[in-house]
């Protein structure tokens, strides 16, 4: 199943993969990380992501740190 | 079970564990991945010698697992002059800002690609001096308003803006100049292809190599990072076209 791996860490809540995903299924989340900084949830119930790292190549954070196609 | 593939991984060639130092949203991040994925598909990793410079890129060699130096501001052409000269088996790479490239070290840059160094630069453009907190440079648009043109950049009293990729490609010792934007997915595969292109041109021995990217601000030209993309093709690119302005080896 495809899917993505975000570090939370890494995020700094600069929300640019929200719209890059084709399938719109990034959002702002409640959770908040270390720089207080509402993170990036993946969330994806239909499996509908791609696995096409449009999101991983637009953060420029590297906050996405892993992408799968499958 | 259906096999995965992995379509994205953090580049080798980053340090493991370092994160940028970049404001939220930063192009610099996206450009120093890029060049470190590129490291990685050529194989240049362990023969690198890279050259840091004044600006927000200062603490590069806190990001990639290359040889590094720090170079004065402006200076990091000259720096990699020297290191070439002394290590051909070497790979070396600058990566500055377009305030140290084409300000400060105007003068190491040009005659650096006059002198057809096989060296490569990369060139962060993003019209303003970030570090510092957003003064004018070289590369800002006129009318554009910084800390140090609070009305804008008037012609009368600072001149025109210059267009670094063009004046690169004048230089007889230059191989390949292109400038890249990173405001779209499309274009920041686009600016891989160049950086990758014009690190082959110095494996192949054929001088002056450069890629200058437009890239954002979104700190000091106080937009969100969405707005910053924006700014960058509505306003950057129609000046600062994007395109190849020079390669040696293309047949034509
Ligand atoms: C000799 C010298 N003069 C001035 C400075 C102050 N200074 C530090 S960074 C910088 C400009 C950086 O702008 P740019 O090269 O465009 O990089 P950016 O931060 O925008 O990526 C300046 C003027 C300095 N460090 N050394
Ligand atoms: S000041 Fe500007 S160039 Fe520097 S890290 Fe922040 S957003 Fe990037
Ligand atoms: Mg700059």
């Amino acid at each position: 199943m495809s899917h993505i791996v975000i570090d939370k860490e890494r995020c700094k809540g600069c929300y640019l993969c929200i719209e890059e995903c084709p399938k719109k299924l990034l959002k702002v989340g409640k959770d908040v990380n270390s720089l207080g900084v509402h993170l990036v949830e993946f969330d994806d119930p239909n499996h509908e992501c791609l696995g096409c790292a449009m999101c991983a190549t637009r953060c420029p954070d590297m906050a996405i740190t892993e992408v799968y196609k499958g | 079970m259906t096999t995965l593939t992995q379509t994205f991984k953090i580049p080798e060639s980053i340090k493991k564990g370092s994160k940028f130092s970049f404001c939220p949203g930063c192009d610099h991040g996206v450009a120093v991945r890029l060049v470190a994925e590129v490291l990685d598909e050529l194989g240049l990793r362990e023969k690198t010698i890279a050259v840091a410079s004044i600006g927000c890129s200062v603490t590069l060699y806190d990001f990639l697992e290359v040889d590094s130096l720090e170079a004065p501001h402006g200076r990091a052409l000259a720096e990699a002059t020297g290191i070439k000269r002394a290590r051909p088996d070497k790979f070396v790479f600058t990566y500055q800002g377009d305030g140290d490239f084409a300000s400060i070290g105007m003068a190491e840059s040009m005659h650096c690609a006059l002198r057809g160094e096989n060296v490569t630069a990369i060139c962060i453009n993003n019209t303003t001096y970030g570090m510092t907190g957003g003064q004018l440079g070289p590369t800002t648009l006129i009318g554009q308003v910084t800390t140090t043109s609070p009305t804008g950049r008037n012609v009368e009293y600072y001149g025109y803006p210059i267009k670094i990729a063009e004046h690169i490609a004048l230089c007889d010792g230059t191989a390949y100049s292109a400038r890249v934007s990173l405001d779209t997915v499309p274009n920041i595969r686009k600016a891989k292809a160049a950086i990758k292109k014009a690190f082959e041109i110095q494996q192949q021995g054929l001088g002056f190599s450069f890629v200058e990217i437009l890239a954002t601000c979104p700190t000091n030209w106080k937009k969100s990072p969405q707005k910053a993309h924006e700014r960058v093709r509505e306003e950057m690119m129609p000046i600062y076209k994007p395109g190849i302005y020079k390669d040696i080896t293309a047949n034509n």
